[in-house]
């Protein structure tokens, strides 16, 4: 007769066995346990994201497009001007009210005061918290698409509770390789393309921004030298939404460079401005820096352009990455961080190894001395634990971090105890003079409910651990869960089966012996 | 091998006062420990950065101490040797939000010239992010115990609840005034080894009070002392054994583990420890004092079982169209 205990232990050991192979064994094929970034190496980091300023990058380029409009429409503003969270301009003509009414109707989510010819545009508040929203969504996207191309295996880019985004990045090898990684992330790459006031360009050295903001202008800094300042017109032409492509290419001189590529409304834009103001400068600006301010010899068409500036070639391979993937509608900054060397993961595993192993030889060999051939019995079924745990985590791809193996480690210790009150349970027994079929099946039974109530109430702790750790700690609670809920399979189980297999077959067994009970002399 | 052979039952009972005086000073002077002391909140809670630095030779600390004073940000940084004595902690009060060069970047740095090192470990955690995982540490434990607490009302008497959370408390207590005697810092893996030990100490006595609640249905005597006197006995070795083999793999991890997890496997240490001896001397004398009376649960019990049974026979009876 089969029993079926018996097959539910080999099978569970099969099953222990079989998942665990992959790991083991690093085969191509199977689910592999990934290792915690505190294991392998890796950067950790939890970003915020100050999405006001997306609000005012809106305002931005909104400002863009009416002044775009306008001279497209020969309408006439008499100043444009960008703040925080609006922008106010005042119409010279009062027949153009019409015109820039339904300009701004066509655009969702204004809020218009108008006061005779002065408009004062904001967003509403619902949009105002689409456009945060929005920048938090796109900050993920962009730092993804930025990481994907860095060249990094795995990146993970999430977005975490309401402002947060996760960033994880394994196998950053060198402390170099990280700082670079952050400033590529942290890279607003947010270009725009503006142009000289020429009327006032002498000036510049020695205007201050009241005075600048005063015709409309703006001072920005050049970018290889702080103190030179350029005076641009504050609304940008257009700026970085439009570039459909940047790739590093090589100037006359040699020299890294970056080329771009607008998009159809890019390039319209691009061409009209060019044609209109041949001989007058164009200032290209980078993050609020000016990298070139070169002469429009000609009307530019076909919607290319190139950044030059002094960059190393990988210092050119980052910008054009950061180009690409889009500019950041609003700054991230750095709220948590966890980075670790991969010498430090190596150490840790291999630490962690020797506890293992170590605290597992000590519970093998006590449990086989107090218990003789029971306690070997129960070693079986430890050992089956430990690969069920290895199985089944593989199964989910859980993520094995230093407190989880730590919590291997307890499990060790902790999963016999369901063996030890069973085995206390039927040396009671036997001590009562029960025969060995009624010391077995009533030693089970007797321990039950005190196992269950034990292992639930450390599930519980467990679980909660589960839901409120964070990273590695989840570890821990994921690798306690399952060893508990292994060691009851393998324990309460498995082990039955075995002794009920060995009584059907007829075996006479000793169970005082074998319950390492010694003989009354 | 037989480490308690059950021959007569030992009369933990008739010493309970002893034990009661005992723990009452320990959780007395874990507590004054607390207050005076208090817990030193490492930065996962507090806000801060670590760095850990591995020379290839011994850390030169002074050199390095010299060399973090010229930045300002780095005023009150602490360094102390960690495991080994080429390996050295970092600990900052300060973080920065910069992400291009962050305050490990400006470490590493400021460390130009001190010797070969590499920077091994850099964790940054903003003050927000600590206030939030305070928050969030205070919540799990709160919740832990509640869970418990519910469950084992559920599973047993409530003075059985009431007094195996005098004993988690009891627990807890202890192994906070020893982490704040030795000055561990207080991150997340604590956070983790102390709810393991509200688990593990709640398992001890839950193992202990199951088989008071067994002894109560098959013990003769009706004194209440008598059943725990015998139940515990009965237990002892269970509750030995399990303990030791716990405490052979914390010992272990302890020993051997590494130093990033030595604060973890202490606090699990101590809470072995401490909680096996509140499964067997504390949880069932408060049981004693809550005034459990076994005459009237016995009372209760009966009731119950006639009620059941009243239940089996009319379903008989319906099933057999009796009724």
């Amino acid at each position: 007769m089969i029993n079926f205990r018996l097959v539910v232990f080999i099978a569970t050991i099969a099953f222990g066995i079989i998942f665990s192979v992959p790991t083991f064994f690093q085969t191509e094929k199977g689910s592999k346990i990934t290792l915690g970034l505190d294991l392998q190496g890796g950067l950790y980091m939890l970003l915020g994201i100050k999405s006001d300023k997306a609000i005012e990058s809106k305002m931005k380029s909104l400002g863009s497009s009416i002044r775009y409009f306008s001279e497209k429409e020969d309408i006439l503003l008499e100043s444009l001007e960008i703040n925080e969270r609006s922008l106010e301009f005042i119409l010279l003509d009062e027949d153009d009210v019409k015109s820039i009414d339904n300009l701004l109707k066509e655009i969702k989510g204004l809020n218009i005061t108008k006061v005779g010819l002065n408009f004062t545009v904001a967003l509403t508040p619902v949009q105002e918290e689409i456009t945060k929203t929005q920048a938090i969504e796109q900050a993920v996207e962009t730092i993804r698409n930025r990481l994907d191309q860095f060249g990094l295996a795995e990146p993970n880019v999430a977005r975490q509770g309401k402002d947060k985004i996760l960033v994880e990045l394994p196998g950053i090898k060198t402390g170099e390789e990280e700082q670079r990684a952050r400033a590529l992330i942290a890279r607003a790459a947010y270009l725009q393309m503006m142009a000289v006031d020429e009327e006032r360009a002498m000036r510049a050295q020695n205007m201050s921004e009241r005075e600048a903001k005063s015709f409309g202008d703006i001072l920005l800094p050049d970018a290889e030298d702080e103190n030179r300042k350029h005076l641009l017109h504050g609304v940008p032409i257009f700026d970085g939404s439009k570039i459909i492509d940047a790739s590093v290419g090589f100037n006359d001189a040699n020299q890294p460079v970056i080329n771009f590529t607008l998009n159809s409304e890019g390039a319209q834009i691009f061409g009209d401005f060019t044609g209109k103001n041949v001989g007058k400068r164009l200032a290209i600006v980078l993050d609020g820096k000016v990298m070139s301010a070169p002469v429009i010899n000609e009307r530019i068409g076909g919607g290319s352009g190139q950044i030059s500036g002094s960059y190393t070639i990988k210092g050119a391979q980052d910008l054009s990455i950061a180009l690409r993937s889009g500019a950041l509608q609003a700054p991230v900054f750095l709220m948590e961080k966890r980075s670790v060397g991969p010498s430090l993961g190596a150490d840790s595993i291999k630490s962690a190894t020797i506890a293992l192993s170590g605290g597992f030889i000590l519970v093998v060999i006590f449990m086989f001395f107090y218990y003789a051939q029971a306690g070997l019995i129960a070693n079986i079924a430890l050992i089956a634990n430990l690969f069920v745990i290895v199985a089944v985590m593989a199964l989910f791809g859980a993520t094995l971090t230093l407190p989880g193996m730590a919590g291997i480690v307890l499990t060790v210790g902790m999963a016999v105890d369901a063996n030890v009150i069973i085995s206390e349970r039927i040396r009671e027994l036997i001590a009562q003079g029960a025969t060995a079929k009624k010391a077995i099946e009533q030693g089970y039974s007797n321990a039950l409910s005190a196992i269950m109530d034990a292992n639930i109430t450390t599930l519980i702790a467990a679980i909660v651990l589960y839901v409120y750790g964070s990273g590695p700690i989840k570890g821990f609670a994921i690798t306690i869960s399952i060893g508990i809920l292994a060691s009851m399979v393998t324990a309460i189980v498995g082990t039955h089966g075995v002794y009920d297999t060995l009584l059907a077959r007829g075996k006479k067994i000793n169970l005082r012996k074998w319950f390492g009970i010694k003989e009354a002399k | 091998m037989e480490l308690f052979k059950y021959t007569h039952s030992y009369d933990f009972m008739k010493k309970s006062p002893i034990f009661v005086a005992f723990s009452l000073l320990l959780m007395a002077a874990s507590i004054a420990l607390l207050l005076t002391r208090g817990l030193n909140y490492g930065i996962d809670f507090a806000g801060g950065t670590v760095i850990q630095v591995k020379y290839d030779a011994s850390a030169p600390i002074s050199k390095m101490r010299d060399k973090l004073k010229e930045e300002k940000l780095f005023s009150g940084a602490t360094i102390t040797r960690f495991g080994s004595d080429e390996e050295v902690i970092i600990r900052i009060k300060t973080t920065t939000q910069e992400l291009g060069s962050d305050i490990g970047d400006m470490a590493r740095a400021s460390l130009e010239g001190t010797g070969n090192f590499e920077i091994r470990r850099v964790d940054i955690v903003g003050p927000k992010v600590g206030s939030e995982l305070r928050e969030k540490g205070i919540m799990a434990m709160l919740l832990a115990v509640l869970g418990i607490l519910i469950y084992v009302t559920f599973r047993f008497e409530w003075r059985f609840a009431m007094a195996s959370v005098f004993a988690l408390i009891h627990d807890v207590t202890i192994a906070m005034g020893a982490l704040s005697l030795f000055a561990i810092d207080i991150n997340l893996d604590i956070l983790a080894a102390l709810l393991t030990l509200l688990g593990y100490s709640l398992n001890d006595t839950i193992i202990v009070f199951d088989r008071i609640r067994e002894g109560l249905r098959t013990i003769k005597s009706s004194v209440l002392k008598d059943v725990i006197n015998e139940s515990v006995t009965r237990t002892l070795s269970r509750t030995t054994l399990t303990s030791l083999t716990t405490f052979f793999v914390v010992l272990t991890l302890f020993a051997f583990g590494g130093e990033i997890i030595h604060g973890f496997s202490f606090t699990l240490m101590v809470g072995v420890i401490v909680g096996t001896y509140s499964s067997i001397f504390v949880a069932s004398v408060v049981l004693v004092y809550s005034g459990f009376n076994v005459s009237i649960f016995r009372a209760k019990e009966a009731e119950k079982q006639k009620l059941e049974k009243e239940k089996n026979d009319m379903r008989a009876m319906y099933e057999q169209g009796t009724l």
